[in-house]
């Protein structure tokens, strides 16, 4: 009987063990459920329309990205994509022989064929050269070498033929040793000769001629302008040329023709009377025809066959121009983006005849998408054999639209490919006021989904209810709602990205609630090179302002330096509203949101500048007044890469400027930590989330032992390699190379801690969170990357044992404690190796900070890994003791394992992954994740499992007649019960 | 349920009144068996009365000791399931825990009950009181050990610092690379 409980109770056991076994997959039936996902691809610069045959018209293209994809001409979809390196740019794209997409990218170094119809590689061909130069892809009709059509390609200051079959170079000329810069490759139609055109120094024009079969050079031929060149050239046909002089003030023309160079300089005075100022050619591909800025205004030039410059056409400068695009009966026509109110007119022209037009249409367009940038132009043959023109046009907010018959036919929001910093917001409460019309729809609905689910449960559904299940739990409108919920899994995300816009996604489904492009970060006459640097919740209502939205912070600034103004903006979170924005002011080196509100929980937050002033933010009497009380606990610090420098700052009485102002206040150095420059180099530093929630400052071990985690949100981890070694993996030995990370107080600037690892090198991927920093680096010795952990305890707190004293509460442990105490720390920590190399690196955090975290990890395959902190636990040892086992500690192995199952992207790829975002649901078990590269993706995740709520398919139906049957199962025994007794009473 | 309850509460049904003194025999159903008379029989000296009174006295006083060892046995067995159950906290330790623990406290919270029926005023009932008692609380003293043997006692430092927020930091510090 006795074995038999004990073997009861192991069964019972070994049940509730499997239960608790952290598995983190997900059934195939659960995807989509809370986690979606979004593909882009980026700023759009080069596009090819293929579009002669019937089949699926599509249109080419690639981005600032690195993204080659070929997108669907109807509906906008991407076909297929391809994301090259982050350093792999392309520059130059074209379709050969109407099946292979050619690109030539990294400055000319990697020629590359793709498939057109499902851009399978064909071949990748490696050009090497070491000069930098532009980079040309020549694609000649009909020029062959033996059975090959050859492909040309100008980079690195050499010429390449290289065959489109299998993308063999079968020839390779060095015109960088011959002077020339070489801006065009011409090839006649029938002839076997390549001329290369460029300039060689400032002042002459040469045409090289080579032979296409070989690559001899045939001849060379060079012409002195002495007005000399700047650099600007247009090919209007393929003998003549026109370029701007060294002044930019006459137009140039050369022809080549038979072998001869002729120059002639035209004025651009001569040609238009009020041009004073300099001209700038733009560089469009447009053939006869050439289009000069000048001043406000874009003229376009033609030369006439006798060789004179005649001024056709002249268009406010904001137009912009498509490349030219050849038509019936060798005719060139050329579109042009003008810009008006809320929408923009396009008009299609002839080249030949610029009085008319082909088409002028004016389509509506959304302000928030700004101006056009870049129009790509192509036609078609209507029923009546005329032709048709559609445009692709991108937008200041790196949008696509296609537009056709003056429709926007589709749009895809692209500029959502690079974005620059995330923060999330909370949507608005729900309102009591709820008709009850919906109550009884969603009721009925409520039902009618509970029964199908109770269907599939008892396995009674057939394949239809099954979809129509499957849809409902993936649409679920619950989910979408514009509501706050009460798990807190329903926020909205709000991004910045580069092109200034501010778009807000919702949690559930991805879907764009608002976006904003934002005017303050908009080219202006006051901004002229604005770009974007971060964004911060500026106002989070919870306590006081209730009735108030939700507000951030976008900041930016008017030029590519640190000194240059700075500019900034606050957005309400609800609406996409500009509430205020200010600027250009003083300039924006760093941004320190403080730890107080005012009374309207606006976030006081320093600006420092480039003279270390620091500006208080908001600039109001309450929160001067608020951050005089605490200046003498507000320090910042500056980490100086360049010089090694780490340097702490504190505020001091207000600064001196010409203009007296009482929110701008000096501050003085306190400390620095100068790291030796010949063998140290910063390349890293990590330090805590600001909102992080810590549940406990005790970590209890085995046998009811206590250690006092040191929790610090002043702690800084840095981590510098050696000079040397600063470069890529394998470019130094071993033996000159090492990384030392430290442990710094920001506060005193106190090395709590610092460690070597000799033979080891970047690039450093740190997290830290908690009292534990994990971070990630490549080991040359074991060619290996190599993932370590640190965790940090407060030695001086650990005498704390007396339990009657703990009891009585007679401790200091939970009062306020200062930097300046010198805690007395010790640190533990061990080394794995770790197979993938890292893009990202970051942490669950949750609403308390009770359950347990794992380390999301964005490998070098654009997929997010969860990783369970518990593995990087420095106190694992070989063969834990049975106290340690029940403590949950692994036994130690060298290297991290890699559970295909824990991937949080499952099949799909985040494509070009830069960071990994988590924000802490309401619900204690949940955690929010969104990670963002060229692609987005957002899920749920529970690292210790939804402990606190039920899941997502527990049939709600199936408890509620389990105890509707019950209580009649009772009802019915009770009657029968007291009829048997009455009967036996009778008897 | 009733009816068990009936049983249960005034304990029994029928009995047979042995010492009945009754002298009518016409209160009586049944006649007396032929040779017997009453009055000779009622009239019997009262040392049979006293030695049958100190024999029930004796053997209230022997129940009642047995009753106060009862708790013993249980003891062997709380113990021998306590060993079975294990050490780790699962269903079935903690159920074996919460009966060791419940059933010395409600046999401590009858003891006056469980001692009602050996009640004479000749009987010394505090010994075995006493022992039982101390059965009783050495079986609760058992229970309270496996509960914290189990980890169920919060007797360590762990216990009450486990749940303690980590300190406020008075100082506050930001920064880090310039922004670009």
């Amino acid at each position: 009987m006795a074995m038999a409980i004990r073997i009861r109770v192991l069964l019972l056991f070994l049940f509730f063990l499997s239960l608790s076994h952290p598995t983190f997959s997900l059934y195939q039936d659960q995807v989509g459920l809370m986690d979606w996902h979004q593909q882009y691809i980026g700023k759009v610069k080069h596009a090819v329309f293929h579009t002669q045959k019937a089949g699926r018209k599509r249109v080419v293209v690639s981005t600032e990205e690195n993204v080659i994809a070929s997108l669907d001409l109807r509906r906008g979809e991407i076909f297929w994509r391809h994301v090259l390196g982050s350093n792999d740019t392309v520059n130059e794209l074209d379709i050969a022989l109407g099946k292979y997409v050619i690109t030539l990218s990294s400055g000319g170094k990697y020629l590359r064929a793709w498939n057109l119809p499902d851009g399978q590689m064909i071949w990748e061909s490696f050009l090497p050269g070491s000069t930098a130069s532009r980079s040309i892809l020549s694609i000649p009709t009909n020029l062959k070498v033996g059975k090959d059509d050859l492909i040309l390609a100008y980079g690195s200051g050499s010429l390449y033929a290289v065959s489109s079959i299998d993308g063999e170079v079968l020839w390779t000329k060095d015109l960088a040793s011959e002077g020339i810069d070489v801006q065009q490759l011409i090839h006649r139609h029938g002839s076997n000769i390549i001329y290369a055109l460029g300039f060689i120094g400032s002042s002459h024009f040469a045409t090289f001629e080579i032979n296409a079969k070989n690559g001899e050079l045939l001849k060379h031929d060079k012409v002195r302008f002495t007005g000399g060149f700047c650099g600007d050239i247009s090919f209007l046909k393929s003998d003549t040329a026109v370029a701007l002089d060294s002044t930019r003030s006459s137009l140039v023309s050369v022809r080549f023709r038979d072998g001869e160079i002729s120059i002639e300089q035209v004025h651009i005075s001569d040609l238009l009377l009020d041009s004073s100022g300099v001209a700038a050619i733009l560089p469009y591909k447009l053939i006869e025809m050439v289009a000069v800025k000048v001043k406000e205004f874009i003229i376009f030039v033609k030369l006439t066959n006798e060789g004179k410059f005649v001024v056709v056409g002249q268009i406010d400068h904001t137009a912009i121009i498509s490349d030219s695009l050849s038509i019936l009966e060798d005719q060139q026509a050329i579109a042009l983006i003008q810009h008006g109110d809320n929408k923009i007119q396009l008009t299609v022209k002839l080249v030949s005849d610029w009085s008319n037009h082909l088409i002028k249409e004016t389509s509506y367009m959304d302000c928030q998408r700004g101006l056009a940038q870049r129009i790509f132009l192509n036609n078609y043959v209507r029923t009546d054999r005329s032709s048709g023109f559609r445009a692709l046009i991108v937008m200041e907010d790196h949008s696509l639209l296609l537009v056709q018959q003056g429709e926007i036919v589709w749009s895809r929001e692209d500029g959502l490919a690079s974005i620059v910093e995330v923060t999330t917001s909370e949507l608005p409460l729900e309102k009591d006021s709820v008709s009850v019309a919906t109550v009884e729809h969603s009721l009925l609905e409520w039902l009618k989904g509970h029964v199908l689910k109770l269907k599939g449960t008892l396995m009674l559904a057939n394949p239809d209810d099954i979809a129509a299940i499957q849809k409902l739990r993936v649409q679920s409108s619950e989910k979408s709602k514009m509501t706050r919920d009460h798990n807190g899994f329903r926020k909205l995300i709000i991004v910045l990205t580069r092109a200034g816009k501010l778009f807000a996604l919702h949690t559930g489904d991805g879907q764009i609630v608002w976006s904003v492009l934002l005017n303050s970060l908009r080219k202006s006459q006051t901004c002229e090179a604005p770009n974007v640097l971060t964004l911060h919740q500026w106002q989070v209502p919870h306590h006081h302002a209730l009735d108030e939205n939700p507000s951030i912070l976008v900041l930016g600034r008017c030029g590519p330096n640190l000194d240059s103004p700075g500019v900034y903006s606050i957005v309400d979170a609800y609406t996409g509203k500009e509430l205020n924005s200010v600027g250009p002011f003083h300039s924006i080196v760093q941004i320190i949101p403080l730890p107080h509100t005012d009374s309207r929980e606006q976030r006081l937050h320093l600006l420092i500048d480039k003279d270390w002033h620091a500006h208080l933010y908001p600039r109001s009497p309450e929160a001067l007044a608020i951050f005089q009380r605490e200046v003498g606990n507000i320090y910042w610090y500056s980490v100086e890469a360049d010089n090694g420098i780490l340097r702490g700052h504190a505020a001091k009485e207000n600064c001196i400027l010409q203009l007296p102002d009482e929110y701008c206040f000096g501050t003085r150095n306190l400390w620095s930590i100068v790291f030796p420059s010949e063998s140290e180099r910063i390349i890293a530093t990590a330090t805590r989330k600001l909102n992080e929630a810590v549940h406990t400052q005790a970590k209890v071990v085995a046998d009811q032992d206590v250690m006092y985690k040191y929790i610090s949100k002043n702690l800084l981890f840095i981590a510098t390699v050696a000079p040397q070694a600063a470069g890529d993996i394998g470019s130094v030995t071993p033996d000159e190379s090492w990384l030392v990370v430290y442990l710094v107080d920001t506060i005193t600037g106190r090395i709590l801690h610092r460690m070597t690892h000799y033979g080891s090198q970047g690039p450093v991927h740190a997290v830290v969170s908690e009292n534990w920093v994990v971070y990630h680096y490549f080991n040359l010795r074991a060619h290996r990357y190599e993932m370590s952990v640190i965790e940090i305890y407060d030695q001086s707190r650990a005498d704390n044992k007396d339990v009657l004293k703990l009891v009585l509460g007679k401790h200091n442990l939970t009062s306020a404690i200062s930097a300046y105490t010198r805690t007395e720390v010790v640190t533990k920590q061990q080394s794995y190796f770790f197979s993938h190399s890292l893009k990202a690196i970051s942490t669950t955090s949750t609403a308390k900070g009770i359950t347990s975290k794992q380390l999301l990890i964005g490998t070098v395959g654009d997929q997010v890994l969860a990783l369970d902190k518990r593995f990087l636990d420095p106190r694992r040892t070989l063969n834990p003791t049975q106290a340690e086992k029940e403590e949950g500690i692994i036994p130690l192995t060298d290297s991290l394992p890699i559970i295909p199952q824990s991937y949080v992207t499952h099949a799909l790829k985040v494509e070009g992954l830069r960071g990994i975002v988590t924000v802490p649901a309401k619900l204690e078990s949940t955690t929010l994740v969104f990670a963002h590269g060229v692609d987005l993706f957002f899920t749920r995740l529970a690292p210790s499992k939804t402990y606190d709520s039920l899941t997502e398919d527990f049939s709600y139906a199936l408890l509620l007649i389990t105890i509707v049957a019950l209580v009649v199962a009772i009802f019915v025994t009770w009657i029968l019960s007291e009829r048997k007794e009455l009967q036996e009473k009778w008897r | 349920m009733d009816k068990g309850k009936a049983i249960m509460g005034s304990g029994r049904r029928w009995a047979v009144e042995f010492t009945d003194n009754s002298a009518s025999p016409s209160s009586r159903d049944i006649p007396d068996p032929p040779g017997f008379t009453r009055s000779s029989h009622d009239q019997d000296d009262s040392s049979v009365s006293k030695q049958k009174k100190d024999s029930e006295a004796n053997w209230k006083s022997q129940k009642a000791w047995e009753v106060a060892q009862a708790p013993f046995k249980n003891l062997m067995m709380m113990g021998f399931m306590m060993w079975m159950a294990g050490s780790t906290v699962h269903l079935f330790s903690i159920g074996i825990t919460f009966s060791a623990l419940w059933q010395p406290i409600s046999a401590l919270q009858g003891v006056g009950k469980v001692f009602e029926p050996y009640k004479d005023n000749k009987v010394d009932l505090l010994g075995p009181k006493l022992a039982y008692i101390a059965l009783n609380l050495v079986g609760l003293g058992l229970g309270v050990w496996k509960l914290n043997s189990l980890g169920l006692l919060p007797t360590h430092a762990s216990d009450w610092v486990s749940s303690l927020p980590p300190a406020q930091e008075v100082e506050y510090s930001g920064g880090g690379f310039p922004l670009f």
